[in-house]
Formats: structure tokens, sequence, C-alpha cells
């Protein structure tokens, strides 16, 4: 594995520009004032509540994100660069899903095999031939980035399904600025406070033709016991739009409607975050409580936008994201500013080969898993496990991709013998309406907590981290 | 607003309320259960906390004996017991967070505050007195900035009105049954009114009702057991009275009336309620009988709360 990028320090012992300001404040700073901090930081997630819920564990267990109180700290330039490509990606992924959906070129153009999309089970084939407002798609999207060396920057997945952690990066900048005072006049930090303001915008300008002047948008949520709850009650309070259940909602005529004290409301957009197969029992699920039966039916009938698009998950897929370059291209007509990780696609006999004679060096991951579940890391696995998961390679191929374990670039951390270079990626939203894309200067910056690893996953144990963006 | 929202406001008010009036039962129980016992003679204090919480019946089925340490338990901490302190608070604080974004954050912070600081004497316990006393007055002083952060923070507007339903109607109820259980229990055929039984037991029930200095304020006298009645349902002055609370939910009601432009069913009874209330004095009450009058009353003050669900909250 390659010696991983250090954020902070020039081998040789030079800072880099954006850090060195930091550094000095690091060194007349004592110990025991950051560890006060930290303390206080926890305190305040606490209090405020910002918490996660674990899966497989009781229904009221609510954990805390670990948060740690060192920025990570890029220059504008670098950002700039980002941004870019990052724009130039989501065009291309909501490209791709209209395409998929409509007249599938790429398909006929022969740059994607057919059966990774009809095979696929994320594929939807209620979204054939059906109109999108806007042909917009992916109006939300977190794309996740690690960087491995000064110039470049690489896309580990796109998820464009219902991306979370945008509360994290709000919540981290408030504590910081409320904790650090000293430190943000020391430095000029391009803020991100402005970014529910721009989600609701985008929110709006998609809202579906028939919708009145100022289209009702509301936020659907699972509910109090949904991992990410916390994100959807910040983010509906942020916006001042409705948290709505399932329950709340009803079709009416193909129309959809909230139930409220003074009788029903119509509703013109949704932002939801529950997964597609329990948005509507008539169409998916029929066991979901979740859901609203009849959604399905008003989106058909294109009186209610739904962000994201149902479908949106054939974009995110694993076994898609190794042709994003192709995708890109073929779109675009440009090169790719964010290049992909190396990807072997073990559907395809030639590269399971290599897979499976190098299993102890790889990052195997499941094609539709998520949230760090169900991967092997090759070099920090025991033998029996390699040899458990050969099994599992062999008998269902198509079902994995595998990476090599990357190096993640790493950013000065607080632990407990004092301050540690730790594994970070990022995680910036990319918003789209109906007329642009924009992206608030910043992102969600997820850092492993424990020395050597390369898990960022809050599932994980990972943690997260400010992400400061310098205004040069 | 939503109606789930409304009804978990409506519903969040009442567990508050309702923690802090099960807080100054037992609290008031204690101070009398510490008399010797020629001041208070043979009535068992914890079997009428059970009453005046309406949870006799299912402490009886779990324990043998209304004793301080099972009442106590079975009041505060029990799970068993769904109108237990904690369970109240539990209920508040998960329905705090399904509607979180109509909360102000000191409103949340309180709950959320108070559940967090819950753990931590559930995992220790309260096996001392002193640990009870701190405990029961937490519990009184969560819901003292609960209410507090709601009356300075909220807009007076759905929201606000909705939750201040929830406290009055929760209130009105708790008042009700703490003077109909005492005054089952206490009013006295063969002990001679004015003695020192009766002035413990009566000082209990305001005590009870955080209404003890209020009383003296008011008719300068000895504690006399139709005074108290007066006092606790009549006198508009009084916060907790039946009168005071009607005259709440009657606003609150007509507030939300008017900022959607239309009366209801709620509007209707609740008026009914009050203008009963107005128009009684003790004389005629007592003719009637406290019992069944206030019987009555907690008939049409659950009432009212159905039909608010039916006209809002569903």
């Amino acid at each position: 594995m390659a010696v991983a990028f250090d954020e902070m320090n020039i081998p040789g012992g030079d800072l880099r520009p954006a850090y060195q300001e930091l550094a000095r404040w690091l060194k007349e700073t004592p110990p025991e004032a950051l560890e006060y901090r930290r303390q206080e930081a926890e305190l305040l997630f606490r209090r405020i509540g910002i918490t996660f819920a674990v899966y497989g564990e009781s229904e009221s267990t609510e954990r805390l994100i670990p948060f740690d109180v060192i920025p990570r700290i890029m220059s504008g330039k670098e950002w700039t660069l980002l941004e870019k490509g990052l724009k130039q990606r989501v065009r291309a992924l909501n490209m791709f899903l209209r395409d998929i959906y409509h007249g599938r070129d790429i398909l006929r153009a022969e740059i994607v095999p057919d059966d990774l999309i009809f095979q696929n089970p994320v594929f939807r084939p209620e979204m054939n031939g059906q109109q999108v407002p806007h042909d917009v798609y992916v109006h939300i999207a977190g794309i996740d980035i690690i960087r491995v060396d000064a110039e470049h920057f690489i896309v580990l997945e796109d998820n464009a399904r219902t991306p979370s952690g945008v509360s994290y990066m709000l919540e981290n900048r408030e504590i910081m600025m409320r904790l650090f005072p000293d430190l943000f006049a020391r430095h000029r930090v391009a803020p991100v406070e402005r970014y529910p303001d721009e989600l609701l915008s985008a929110l709006r300008s998609v809202a579906p033709n028939g919708a009145s002047g100022e289209p009702t948008v509301a936020l659907l949520t699972p509910g109090v016991y949904n991992s990410a709850y916390y994100e959807h009650s910040f983010l509906a309070d942020k916006l001042g739009i409705e948290l709505v259940e399932g329950r709340d909602l009803i079709v009416k005529n193909n129309e959809v409607f909230m139930r409220t004290t003074e009788g029903v409301k119509r509703v013109d957009v949704i932002y939801r975050r529950v997964d597609d197969d329990y948005l509507d029992p008539l169409t998916f699920r029929p066991d979901s409580a979740l859901g609203v039966p009849g959604l399905m039916s008003a989106y058909a009938a294109g009186n209610i936008t739904l962000a994201n698009a149902v479908g949106t998950g054939i974009a995110d897929d694993k076994a898609i994201y190794s042709y994003m370059p192709e995708i890109v291209k073929f779109y675009l007509g440009e090169e790719p500013i964010l290049k992909n990780v190396q990807t072997w696609r073990c559907r395809e006999p030639k590269d399971l080969a290599y897979v499976l004679d190098h299993l102890g060096d790889l990052v195997v991951k499941e094609v539709h898993g998520s949230g760090g579940y169900g991967m092997l890391i090759g070099p920090a696995a025991t033998k029996a496990t390699i040899e458990a998961f050969r099994e599992k390679l062999k008998r269902e191929p198509e079902g994995f991709i595998a990476q090599p374990t990357l190096a993640l670039s790493t950013c000065p951390t607080c632990t407990a013998s004092g301050l540690a270079p730790r594994h970070v990626d990022l995680r910036p939203f990319v918003l789209t309406g109906s007329k642009s894309t924009t992206i608030v200067p910043g992102g969600l910056t997820r850092v492993a907590l424990k020395e050597g690893s390369l898990v960022v996953n809050s599932s994980q144990g990972g943690g997260t981290k400010d992400t400061w963006i310098l205004d040069e | 607003m939503l109606s789930r929202t409304a009804e978990n406001l409506y519903w969040l008010a009442r567990y508050v309320e309702r923690a802090e009036y099960l807080a100054r039962t037992i609290d008031a129980t204690l101070r009398v259960t510490a008399l010797p016992a020629a001041y208070i003679g043979k009535t068992n204090e914890w079997d009428s906390a059970l009453l005046t919480a309406g949870v006799a019946a299912s402490f009886y089925e779990q324990y043998k004996e209304a004793n301080e340490t099972n009442v106590v338990e079975y009041l505060s901490f029990s799970p068993n017991n769904p109108s237990s302190i904690r369970n109240c608070i539990e209920a508040a604080r998960l329905n705090s967070r399904s509607v979180r974004t109509a909360l102000t954050s000191e409103m949340w912070d309180t709950i959320n505050s108070a559940w967090i600081e819950l753990q931590e004497v559930w995992s220790k316990g309260t096996s001392t007195r002193e640990d009870l006393a701190k405990f029961l007055r937490f519990v009184q002083e969560t819901s003292l900035r609960f209410d507090g952060s709601a009356y300075r923070t909220m807009l007076r507007n759905d929201a606000y009105w909705f939750s201040r339903l929830g406290l009055h109607l929760e209130r009105a109820d708790n008042t009700a049954r703490i003077l109909d259980v005492k005054y089952h229990v206490l009013l006295p055929e063969e002990e001679h009114v004015g003695g020192p039984l009766d002035f413990y037991q009566w000082s209990s029930i305001l005590r009870s009702v955080s209404a003890l200095t209020a009383y003296h304020w008011v008719y300068r006298e000895t504690l006399k057991p139709w005074l108290v009645a007066d006092l606790l349902i009549l006198n508009g002055t009084l916060p907790r009275s039946l009168a005071s609370c009607y005259d709440n939910l009657t606003r609150n009601l007509d507030q939300i009336g008017v900022a959607y432009g239309r009366q209801g069913p709620a509007q209707r009874h609740a008026r009914g309620i009050r203008n009963r209330l107005e128009h009684s004095n003790m004389n005629d009450i007592f003719q009637h009988g406290v019992h069944e009058f206030i019987q009555e009353f907690i008939v049409d003050n659950s009432r009212l709360g159905e039909i608010i669900a039916k006209q809002y909250l569903i």
C-alpha cells in the first residue's frame, strides 16, 4: 500500500500553506484547552441531540458520532477544481438516468452492458418512459471523495439515492464557531450556512408545472427510529417545511395532500428520505407501513415531484460506478475532471481471476451494499475471513467489485495520546434544481479514529470533522 | 399545521404536567407521613396517593401493600406503570423528537437534558430520602422550565395553543382528582373539623397543588374544607383551579377558532363547562354533592379531550 498523503505536512518538515495558521495556533494552545473544548463539543452534541440510531441494537439506542475538533482545511484553489469536477459528474449522472429510463442511447452504443441495468434490483421498470419534472433526477448528491496526493482527488462513491450527513456539515461548523472563535478570526473560512436556502430554492424550482406559485415542499421521513432521523428534523426545521411521515399524507385524485389541523393541504414537492422500496405499498413493498398508498400514481400523473427521483439507485450502484469515466465522456464529450478508483468488476472473468489471486491486497465490496457493511478489507482481514469471502465471491461474482486498498490522505486528529494523523474522506453535497447546479464550499469530512484504520463510516466507529475551505 | 404535530404537542404538554403533578403528590405525601401519628390519624396516605394518581387498581395487580417504598417506586420509576414519572418523561422526549421542528430550542433542550439526567438517576437509583427529594425537585423544575420556555419562546400560533390545551386539560383533571379523593377520604363525620388532623391533611392537598400560600392570601382564615374546595374549583385567580383551567381552555380554543376561521364542537363544549363553573357557587355544589360535581366534571373534561382529538388531531 502506498504511503498516505499528509494533508498538513510536506515530507521533510514543511507545512502545507493552508495549515500554517492552524499549526501556529496549535503550538500556542495547551493540550488541556483542546481537551476541554473537545468535551464541551461532546456535551453540546448530546444536548442538542445530534445523534444517529444504530441498527441491530435496541430501538432506543442513540449514539453520538464522535466529533474531532481539529478542522480539515483545503485551499480555495483546490476547492475550485473539486467543484468543477463535482458539477461535471452530477450533470453526467442526471443525463445517464434520463437516458436509462428513456432512449437508452448509452446501451445502444454499448458503453454500459444491458444486463447491468436490466438485471439490477435497483433498476425501476416503473420509471420507464416516465417524465420527471424538469428532467432532474438527482436533486441532492453526496459524492464521496478521497485525496491521494497534492494534485489528485478521486471519487470513491456516488450517493444518488438519499445521501445523508449534511446536518453534520452544518452543525460541526456551528459548534466549531462557538468553541473556537479565535481560530476563525485567524482564517477566512468560506461559509456553508446557506445550504438550507439553496436546498429549498432547488426543491421549489423543480415543482410540477401544475403547482401554485408558492409550491408546498415537505420532507418525508420514515420516523424517529430511522438512523438519520436527527438530520431529517434538522433539515425540515432549517428549511421551514413540514416533516411528514407516510401516515400524514394521503393521495386523492392523483394529488398528494397532508393532514393538517385545518383539513388537508396539497403538497407539490417531497424531499423524501424514504427508500424507493418503501415509498408506495401499492407499487413496491406491500408490507411497508412507511409509505403513501397511491404516491406513485400521483407521480406518474405529474402532480408531485420526488427528490431524489425514483430509480436513481441505478446511478450509484457500485457496478455502474466503474463505468463513470465512460459515462462522463459519452454525455458531455469531456474528459472527467475527477478520476475513479481503479475497479475490478468481478463479473468479468479476467478481473475475477485477478481479484481471487490478490484478495489479501484488495478491498472487495458488495455491489449493492452501503454503510461499510459486507465488505472485505484484505490487508486487515484474517486468513479465515479471506477464505470465507473467496467462497462468496466464487458463488456470486457479479455481486462484487474490488478496488486497491487506497491510501486515504491523513489529517491531524485528537487522540488519547495527543495529535496524530488519521485517514479522512470528504462528502460534498451537490444540489441540482431546474436551472443550476450548486455546491456550498465544504462538505462532511469523515475520519477513521482508530490508528491505521481506513473505515470512516459512522456505523463502523468513524468520526467527523469540520471542513474548511479557505477563501483566498 | 400537521395534525400529528398538534397531537404530539398536546400530549407532550400533558406528559410534562402529569410528571410534575406526580412529583408533587409524592412530595406532599412524604410530608404528611413524616408527622407523628397523633397528627394524621390512621388513614393510609400512600393509598390515597395511588387513588389521586388514578393507578390504584393497576398497583394492586403488582404489589400487596401500599407502603412508601412500593408506591414511590411505582409512581416514580416503574416501567410497568404507563404514567410513572419515568414513563411520562420518556414519552415526552419521544414526542419532542417527533415534533422537534415545532419546538423552540429551549423547549427541546429542557426535555432532552431532563431525559439525559434521568438516565443517570435510574442508573444510580434513589436509595436515600435526600436522593428522592432531589429527584422530585428536579422533576418539578423540569416542568417549570419547560412551561417557562414555552411561554417565553414560542410563537403565539396554533402550536402554542395546542400545547396549552394539553397542559390545561391535564391540570384540570389532576386538580379534580386530588380534590375528589381527598374529599372522599377526608370529609369527616366524627372528626372534629378544624382539629390538627384536618389541618395537616388539607395543607397537604394545597401543597400538592402548590396553593398553600395562595389559600392564606385569598381567605385569611385557618384551613376549612369548603374554602379549599372553593379555591380549587371556583377561584379564577388560582392558576390550578378548575375555573382558571377552563378560562384558558376556552381562550386557547377560541384563538384556534379565530386563526382557522371556524368554530366547532370543541369550542362549544369547553364554553359549556366554563359557563357551568362561572354560574356555580359552593352552596349549590355542596347541595348537589361535591363528589358528584367533581365526578361529572372529570367526565366532561375527558370528553373535551376526545372532541379536540376528533376535530383537530386525527
